[in-house]
């Protein structure tokens, strides 16, 4: 696990909330290529500049994104580590799924690998299986 | 290709989704999923030792788990069998010994195409702040030492130097 220090319930609730949004997720992905005025966002949605304004305080108050305070055109960055934070706190539940059922197509494997096996005893000595 | 693991987690809903697809007909999924002696060969992260201490598969039946690991920590789960449709779906409860009051409902969804099958589970919650609390004390737990004992092995080598 990474150096990122773990999200309190109300870091997640928002990060979760800001991204169960389409406009939002796809300005997370615009951003994820490099910082970009509210203008520039805009400009593929078809939505007014206060919309997607709008849209960027959710980001913003969830740590996703940040604005620059000095520049005039105040260029929004993307917020790499919030992000890495949101996954690695699904990485836990992920993992035991992850293991667990890792293993059980190798179980499953060697399961149907076994009548196949006992069929073929006699005929010929233990082939060598292929690995996938 | 190995075949993925999505999970899905919904921000409103207290639920949990994972869906993960096998080279394997159903039939022998279902087995693999009701039967103790299947279960322990494969439930549970890597670390962990799964015990089925008690699993009596039939509708109202009780079952009893508990995942230790190898300093002798023992992380137990419980609940009771809702429904169950052979080859295709159970319906379970699920409680974490420590949260005995967040009852999770578990269905298990098995779909075949093909000679795959598709291993479905959908857990809710009775509120998202249990969901949460499932992560942070089950899961998560386990991912954090096993975080931990990477970065561990990673430090000793470095000493090594």
């Amino acid at each position: 696990m990474g150096a990122a220090a773990a999200l309190s319930e109300e870091e997640l609730d928002a990060a979760f909330a800001a991204l169960a949004d389409g406009t939002r997720r796809a300005i997370v992905a615009r951003l994820a290529v490099g910082e970009a005025s509210v203008l520039e966002l805009a400009q593929p949605f078809e939505m007014s500049q206060p919309a997607i304004s709008k849209h960027l305080k959710v980001l913003e108050r969830a740590g996703l994104i940040t604005r620059s305070r000095d520049a005039q055109r105040r260029p929004c960055r993307l917020e790499p580590q919030r992000l890495q934070q949101v996954a690695e706190w699904l990485g836990g539940y992920r993992k035991f799924w992850e293991e667990s059922y890792d293993r059980l197509d190798e179980y499953l494997k060697e399961l149907q690998a076994k009548p196949r096996q006992e069929k073929n005893r006699g005929k010929q000595a233990r082939s060598h299986r292929r690995s996938p | 290709m190995a075949n993925k693991l999505e999970v899905i987690v919904d921000p409103h809903e207290p639920t949990i989704e994972t869906r993960r697809t096998f080279n394997a007909p159903r039939e022998l999924v279902w087995e693999a999923w009701t039967k103790p002696e299947h279960l322990k060969r494969w439930c549970g992260p890597d670390r962990l030792e799964w015990v089925v201490l008690e699993m009596d598969f039939r509708v109202g039946g009780k079952y009893r788990w508990v995942q230790r690991a190898p300093d002798g920590n023992e992380y137990a789960f419980h609940g009771e069998y809702r429904e169950i449709v052979r080859p295709t779906k159970i319906v379970q409860t699920f409680i974490f010994d420590p949260m005995p009051d967040a009852v999770a409902v578990d269905t298990l969804t098995l779909e075949e195409h093909d000679g795959k099958t598709t291993c479905i589970t959908m857990t809710l919650h009775t509120s998202i702040e249990n969901r949460d609390g499932h992560f942070a004390n089950g899961g998560m737990e386990v991912g954090m030492r096993e975080g931990y004992d990477r970065l561990e092995k990673l430090l000793s080598e470095q000493l090594r130097r």
